[in-house]
Order: C-alpha cells, then structure tokens, then sequence
C-alpha cells in the first residue's frame, strides 16, 4: 500500500455514492426511453400496428356463388350442380412436388392425363396459394385414403366444390351449352373480384349466354390464418348471391321425343311456339354429353368426338347452313304475291321443264312431265318448280332477296341462342362481292326453288315459318321463358328488333296457308301422307336439298357412302292452321325425299303437341331419367 | 413486517440487531418479494408464449426452484468470501473460455458450452458474468479509490480479456454483458471523467473501424435490419416487423391474456424466449409494460440502496456493477424487441424461458442479499 496507510473510507464512500447518482441519472433517462418508446409504438402508432396484426391474420377468401339452375317450362331441372369432390395441391405449401404427386398417384388413381393437365394449369397464369386440382370426382373410399395420409402430405387438400350437372347431357348439349374451366384467354375477359371464388363459365349455349345472370354474386369470408397460412376459423362472412334460376320455353318431352325420332339419324329439328317465339325444342342429333366438358374431356375421348363422321359436336339446328329447297316457296309465294309478280289467278303451263329463252338451258322440274296448268296455290301445294322459276324471273333478285330478308333469312334473328349462323342470303351486292361476277337471271331460277346460293339453318326456317303462322307477325326466336321467383329481376332477354311483315293484302297470308295446309291434307299435297287422318288442321311444305348434283360420281357405290350422297329431306310447317301452338323445321341429313322421311316426324312432334304425349305426365319422363341420372352420378 | 424493516433503515443507519429471522437465513426480504412478484408475472406470461404449453411452464418453474437455492446458498457466503476467491475463479473461467474455443460444443455455428466428463454440460460465459465484475472489484478495491491509470488499465485488461475470448465464440449478447458488468465496476471505482470521456471518444471512433474489421457479416446485417426492416420483411427483417406490430397492436391495455394474435398464430418468433417481452407488451398492452418495468426498477432501486449502504468498497462496486448489469439485459432486451437496439441474443432476465441466466441472475441476487445481510457490528 502506498503512503497515507489509512484509506479513506468515507471519502470512497461518498465518490461511490456520487457515482451512484450519475448511473441513476442515466438509468432514469433509459427507462425513460424505454417508456417513450412504448408509448411511440403502443399509444401513437397503435392503429397502424392494430392494421398490420390484422393483415398478418386475417386474409378475405372468396366464396362463390352457386350457379343458377336451368329448367325447361315445366320445371323439370335440366342443369344443376352437384357436389364433386377433387384432390388440390398447393404448390407453396409443398417441400417436394415430385415426390407428392407420387405419393399422390399411388394412393388414388392418378392417370397420366391428369398429370400432364396438373402441369399445365402449373405453368399458367395463376394466384398465389391457389390451390391446382389433380383429380376431380374422388370416390369416398380415395378421400378416406387421403384423409389417412393426410399428415404425409402437406399442401394437398380434398375440396368439395359444386359442379354443373346436366341430367339430360346428350340431350340438351346443343342447347344448353355447357361451362368448363376459365381458361387463359377468359381469364382476361372476366372481372376477376366477382369471380375470385370461381372455377367454371359457360362457354357455349345458353350457359354462355347469361353467364352473368346465372354466374352470380361473389361473396367474402374474412378467416385467420396462422403463420403457414392454415385457416383456424371464420371471423366474418359475407354470403354470396346465388345466380337466378332460369326456366326455358324448351319442354323436355318434345325434346326427347324429337331425339327419339332422329336417333340413328343425323338431322335437327327446332320447334318453336309460334305466339311466344319460345323454342320448344331444338334438337341436333346426334349430340354429346356436355358432362364430359364440364371438368375437363379426356384427349382420347375429345378425339373420338371431334373425328366422329356424323359430327355430334356439330350444332345442326343452329349453325348447320343448308340449301332450303323447296321448303322457302310459301316465303316466295308471299313475295311473288305482294309484290305484283303473280296474282292469285294466274296460271302458267308446266311442261316439265323452264327455259328463259327458247332453245336454251332447260330448268327441269322435279315432276319429269310437268303438272301442266298450274296457279300460285296448286304450286305450293305440289310443289312446282317451273311456276317458281316463272316467278323468281319475274321477281328478280333484288325483290326476292328484300323479302327473304324480312323473314330473317341472312341473319341471326334469335335473342338469346349463342352461336346461331345467319345462313346465306344471296344478292346482287353478295354475288358482285364475293364472286366477283353479275348476277344472271339463271341465279334467279335457283334461288326460287331455294338451290343455288340460299342457305338456311334449321332455326332460321322454323323462324320463317312461325312468322307464316303468324301471319307476318314477328316473334324472335328465344330460350328464356322467365326467370324463376324472379319478382323484380330486370329479364335478361334482348329487346326484339324486328318489324312485322305488313302486305298490300293481308289476306295474300291466308291464301298462301291454304296452300301449305293442302300440302298436308290436299288431294295433291306432296306430304298428304304425313298428314291423313289429322284431328286438327295443319300446314307445311316439303323440301329436299340436293348434296351433289346428279352427274356426278355414279362409281361410288359403297353403302356409306352412298348413304351420304342422298338428298337432304326437309320439311318445314305449322299446326293446327287457325291457331298455330307450334311450327317446326326439320331437317334429316341425306334423309332422302322430305315427304318421305321429315314430313311423317313433324307429324308426330305437332301430334305430340296438339293431342298430347304418349305419356301426359310430364313426371314420368323426371322419374324415368331420374334413375339413369343417379345411375350415372355413382359410376 | 418487510415494509417496516424498509422504513426504518432509510429513516436512520440500519440496526444490526433487529433483523431477527431474514437476517438469520441472510435474505433481503424486500428483494425477495419483489423477485417473486417478477417471477409470478413471468410465468404467467410464459404460458402464454408458450401456446399454453403447461409443460414448458412446468420446466421452468423447476428450474426457478433451482435457482432460488441457489440465490440462497449464494447469500449465505460472507462477501469477504467471494473476495477471496475471487482470482482465483477468474483463472479457472479464463482456462474454461479458452478451453471452449478449442473443445467447446454449440449449435448454429457458436461454440458456447463444455462438456467435462462427470460435469453437467456449462457455459463458461456465463460464470464469467459473476466472475469478471468480483475480480475487478477485488482488484480495484484493493487500493485507494479512485484508481490510479495504471490500476485502470490492469482493471480492464482484467474485463477485456475474457470479454474477447467471448467475442471468438462468438456470443456477442453475453460478451456485451460481460463487459459492461466490467465497466461498471471501473466506473463506480470512480475513475476520473476525463477517462470516461476519452472512452466514449474512443468508442464512437472506432465504432466504424469495427464495422470494417471486427464484425461479421451476420452482426452487419442485424445493425442494417434494425434501420431498415422493411429492406427484407420475410427474411432477415421478420422478427423485428412481427415484435413491433405485436408490441404496438396490444395498444393501451392490450388484447388479454392468451389473446395475443401475433404470438398465438404465429407471427412473433421466440416468443417464450427472447421475444417474450412482446407477447406481454401485446396482451397487457401499454399498462402491463409500465407494471414490469416499475417492477425491474424498484429490484434495481432496491438493489442499489443495498450497494450504497454496503460496509466497504468492494461490496459497494460488485453490488453497483452486478445491478446495472441487470438494468442493462433489461434495456437491451426490451430496447431490441421495440426496435431500438439491433437484435442480440439477450433473454428478458426472469422472464424469458431458459435455464442458465436464470441460474446467475439469482446468484447475482443471493450475492447482494449476502452484501447487504453480512454486517460487521463496526460499521467503518
């Protein structure tokens, strides 16, 4: 110790206590920073961290609605949904891909069609933590397999999800369309809030058509979700709006029953209310089923539809463009009538043949040695083809195109059929503009027997004919019949745009009618067959469109072939006469002769209609096609 | 009968003959219920961080036990006691700490403990948190105060030393700590103003140096986070987002108890360990944070009473240095779970679940019982 033996405790005493200050100054002013800080993040800042907490655990999912459902006039349900329950992957929440979709195939029965569509959606465009399905339609025994496993593989999820079912598939494809999966290019299109939650869109037919009306409105549900993102429970929801259900002018027993009797066939038929414009029934045989489309179709199964001969992919009714044949001559009539061409007395010889001068082309007629004197009526009736040529010559093509046009041919007329064709409805302009040549009178000769450059689709000739039956009153051609406990909903359906057809004469329609109902019923009618023994009064006319013309290909003689050579049989009419309940359009693909083959199956459809269904309740067929519905649903 | 005892020694000199039954175990029962009062709190806080893992609760309590025993042992060894030993002990961790860097054994890239066949696995360090402040306070009192700049210099060479070898493991946390305790005693030895100056001069000079030189990228990164979190919210940032809007999401009174969303889901890492200050700060809110930091103040309050009134300058300056090492693994948790100090691993003292710094804390505290219940009747 150095010098001074004696410490001086009192003095080291008082320098610690000194000290011993200062730190508690400097203790103090660190507390104090402790507490403003606390006070900064937990009083000041508390809302913006309130915020952020909440956006840590709460995350908006969106609920979708469930898609409207579709009936046909008698309420019989023609598109619901039902349950399908499909296994998802999360690719976020996944370690290994490869390795659980491995685990994945050999627990379910995983085909490789799946996996190359899995990949697929993989690589498109997608919302983070979107969950991708790889299979869909699990059996309970595979979710219970899952549901074993299910701590083996996180990320993977079963999803119920309600999925359009269509009872009647082949039956109502062509009508209803169907939906399928939003694919890359709708994806673009559709507004991606109301269909956050959605998976599916009609892509064709009436699905396509009020998509917005049946898709309905999104709804939310504010969940928390813990730090890996598993959902614990429901805070708050907001429930969707389901789509409106929709009842259609179709009714299921004249549907089925015109299935039934094109079957083996490849033709159409449209029924069409004539007051209403509603569309009883619209037929393209053969069809599909749409249920195929609704999760994804198969390549093989696509393939076999797509390369199929008869074309069931193939919408007959509304976008098949057939020669009209014969079946446009009551329209001509009409025409030739109003616009002073012929007269209702007027009568011209039929040789069997027309030439538009002496010594050149001869126009035959189908009656190889005429139907000698013959006026408007008789023509219709039996279907001269010299009178109309006579006519259509003096017509011309600008008159015949003008009222053609006003009875909806060359345009689409219906309201709410997606992808109906307007045919073809040729004219001077046409003929200059896309065939770069004038129009020749021997054009006009065609076009007045419907050959040549007429083209119609079957609806637009059931459209025609309704408008005959009408008596140039239009009602456009429509599927929505109403919109079901739809008190106060705006209807959907198009505003109608076309004018009725006004004559000089009205009673030129009754004159002209009088000749379609003798086709059916008249001495000479060339469809009197079809129409013997009729408890109530009809009217129509035949038609056949040629496929080839006659000289050519005599070598082909193999049956399938030949079969599909043949004329194209057409009918086209309305019953009963005074107060038409329904008009038809028929057409069966080289069904041979019209009064043959189509005129007996209209028949039986205005038979059905008029007098009844075989089996009047309408339950029955529910019932009948209720067990192969549910039979199809456990497969 | 505690509240009494309290008044009466700050009214007048304490009386050495009426202590009666603390006295005689040497427990300083105002310190005691105090640390009891902290401990409760943490528990129940505890089980919450936990996600109500009562186990975990369970272990803890365990181990609480343990270390009151030996807060208890601790306080009944005469200060003098630890004088003695004092280099002595200081030899053996220095061996000890260099011993882990060549054999030691640790996880995520730190050599922290040692495993000596027969002995329960230890961390050095941790001793040296007791360790370093006695030594320093053995040497420095052994002369006249204030120390002259040699006995300075030998004094933080005495700090330094283990406080590098630390540094290698590295632990930072516990070397930061381990320094401080240090400084502290140097301080209250009542170095002259002009060092302490020069110090703080010297620091903040050599602050970037250390930035260039000394510290890893790993602690460069930590001190970039703190002022940017938002550079990298999932990574390297995460913690620091989720304590603070756990923190400030508990508002005025907080979400309740066990209602913490950040900690329950999730969201707030480590929340039984070194974050569990925020599992409170979010439950209790603004109200419960002020109640544990008025409870860590009057320990410290508590404790520094006892190193004022300490009979002699060694006594005096281990008592003062061990308390502010407290205050300071206070502020430096709760200031980097706010965000106000970059992250170190530096557990909340009592509160955060784990083993070894709850074991030295109490013996930090039996030390200061045993300071402030061993009294010579001459009071020099």
């Amino acid at each position: 110790m150095p010098w001074g033996e004696f410490k001086d405790t009192a003095a080291e005493r008082r320098l610690f206590q000194r000290r011993t200050l200062v730190v508690l100054f400097f203790l103090l002013v660190m507390v104090g920073l402790l507490v403003g800080r606390l006070y900064q993040l937990q009083v000041v800042e508390h809302e913006t961290f309130s915020t952020l907490s909440d956006k840590n655990r709460v995350q908006v999912q969106s609920v979708a609605p469930t898609r409207g459902l579709i009936y046909d006039r008698n309420g019989i349900l023609i598109a619901e949904n039902r349950p399908v329950f499909s296994v998802t992957v999360v690719p976020e929440r996944v370690d290994d891909l490869d390795q659980t979709l491995d685990h994945l195939s050999r627990l379910l029965n995983v085909s490789d069609e799946d996996l190359t569509r899995f990949h697929r959606r993989l690589e498109e465009p997608r919302r983070p933590f979107q969950a991708i399905p790889l299979r869909y339609d699990l059996t309970e025994k595979e979710i219970a397999r899952l549901a074993v496993h299910r701590y083996e593989l996180p990320g993977v999820e079963v999803n119920a999800e309600l999925v359009r079912y269509y009872p009647y598939g082949k039956m109502t494809s062509h009508v209803l369309g169907y939906v399928g999966r939003i694919n890359r290019n709708e994806l673009q299109h559709i507004d991606p809030v109301n269909y956050a939650g959605t998976n599916y869109i009609g892509k064709s037919g009436i699905e396509r058509f009020y998509e917005d009306f049946l898709h309905g409105k999104v709804g939310y549900q504010n969940v928390e979700t813990n730090a890996r993102g598993r959902t614990l429970r429901v805070l708050e929801s907001q429930n969707p709006e389901s789509g409106h259900d929709i009842r259609l002018y179709l009714d299921m027993r004249l549907q089925k029953l015109a299935f039934d009797l094109l079957r083996g066939r490849r033709g159409a038929v449209v029924a069409i209310e004539p007051k209403t414009g509603g569309i009883l029934a619209l037929a393209s045989v053969p069809g599909f089923d749409a249920n195929q489309f609704v999760t994804g179709i198969g390549i093989d199964d696509y393939r076999a539809l797509k390369d199929s001969p008869d074309k069931p992919l193939f919408n007959r009714a509304l976008r098949g463009q057939y020669p009209p044949g014969s079946t446009i001559k009551p329209m001509l009539g009409i025409a030739a009538l109003d616009s002073g061409a012929t007269t209702r007395d007027r009568k011209i010889f039929d040789p069997g043949y027309f030439q538009l001068k002496e010594g050149g082309r001869r126009y035959r007629d189908w009656k190889r040695w005429g139907h000698g004197w013959v006026n408007l009526k008789d023509a219709i009736t039996q279907s001269c083809d010299v009178y109309f040529y006579d006519v259509a010559i003096r017509m011309g093509v600008d008159v015949m195109s003008d009222y053609l046009g006003r009875f909806g041919f060359g345009s689409d007329t219906s309201l709410d059929v997606s992808g109906a064709l307007p045919g073809l409805l040729p004219s001077r302009e046409w003929k200059r503009a896309v065939r770069n040549a004038p129009w020749y009178p021997g054009d006009s000769v065609n076009m007045g027997i419907g050959q040549g450059f007429n083209l119609a689709t079957p609806l637009q000739l059931a459209t025609a004919t309704a408008v005959i039956a009408n008596r140039g009153h239009w009602k456009q051609p429509r599927l929505l019949k109403d919109v079901v406990d739809g008190d106060g909903v705006p209807s959907p359906l198009p505003e109608e745009t076309r004018k009725d057809i006004k004559l000089k004469d009205p009673s030129e329609w009754e004159f002209v009618i009088s000749g379609m109902e003798d086709v059916m019923q008249g001495a000479h009618g060339t469809a009197r067959r079809a129409g013997s023994n009729a408890s109530y009064t009809m009217a129509g006319k035949t038609g056949t469109a040629q496929v080839f013309s006659l000289d050519k290909d005599e070598e082909y003689d193999a049956d399938e072939i030949r079969e599909r050579l043949r004329d194209h049989a057409l009918f086209v009419g309305f019953a009963p006469v005074e107060d038409p309940k329904i008009a038809v359009a028929v057409i069966v693909e080289n069904g041979g002769s019209g009064s043959g083959t189509a005129a007996p199956l209209a028949r039986q459809l205005f038979d059905a209609w008029i007098l009844g269904f075989p089996d009047q309740d309408a339950g029955t067929l529910a019932s009948v096609d209720g067990e192969q519905k549910s039979g199809e649903g456990t497969q | 009968m505690a509240a009494r005892d309290f008044f009466r020694q700050t009214a007048s000199r304490p009386l050495m003959n009426s202590r009666g039954f603390w006295a005689a175990i040497h427990v300083d029962p105002i310190l005691l219920v105090l640390l009891l009062s902290l401990i409760s709190l943490g528990l129940f806080v505890l089980y919450s961080g936990a996600d109500r893992d009562i186990g975990m609760v369970k272990a803890q309590g365990v181990r609480i036990g343990l270390a009151l025993v030996v807060m208890l042992v601790f306080a009944q060894l005469d200060p003098a006691v630890y004088r003695r030993w004092a280099p002595w002990l200081y030899g053996v961790g220095v061996i000890a700490l260099i011993s882990v860097l060549l054999v030691g054994i640790g996880a995520k890239g730190a050599q922290r403990w040692l495993a000596i066949p027969g002995l329960p696995r230890f961390q050095p360090s941790e001793l040296m948190k007791l360790v370093v402040p006695i030594t320093a306070a053995w040497y420095l009192s052994r002369h006249f105060l204030p120390p002259r700049l040699r006995h300075v210099g030998i004094a933080l060479l005495i700090v330094f030393l283990p406080m590098g070898l630390i540094v290698k493991q590295p632990d930072l946390g516990t070397a930061l700590l381990v320094g401080v305790a240090g400084l502290f005693v140097v301080f209250f030895a009542g170095i002259s103003w002009r060092i302490v100056g020069a110090f703080f001069a010297a620091v903040s000079v050599s602050a970037p140096l250390m930035w260039f030189f000394v510290m890893h990228d790993y602690q460069k990164q930590r001190v970039l986070t703190l002022l940017d979190p938002e550079s990298d919210p999932l990574g390297a940032g995460w913690n620091i987002i989720q304590s603070k809007t756990a923190i400030g999401s508990g508002g005025w009174s907080g979400k309740g108890w066990l209602q913490g969303t950040q900690s329950h889901l999730a969201f707030l890492p480590e929340s039984h360990t070194d974050f569990i200050v925020a599992v409170l700060a979010e439950e209790f809110g603004f109200v419960g944070m002020m109640v544990l930091l008025g409870l860590y103040l009057m320990i410290i309050l508590r404790c520094l009473y006892i190193a004022v009134y300490a009979q002699d300058s060694f006594s005096r300056l281990v008592a003062g240095a061990l308390t502010m090492t407290f205050f300071i693994y206070v502020f430096v948790n709760v200031g980097m779970v706010s965000g106000l100090l970059p992250i170190v691993g530096v557990p909340l003292p009592l509160v955060s679940y784990g083993g070894t710094s709850i074991v030295t804390l109490m013996a930090a505290f039996g030390i200061l019982m045993s300071i402030h219940t061993h009294r010579r009747m001459i009071t020099a």
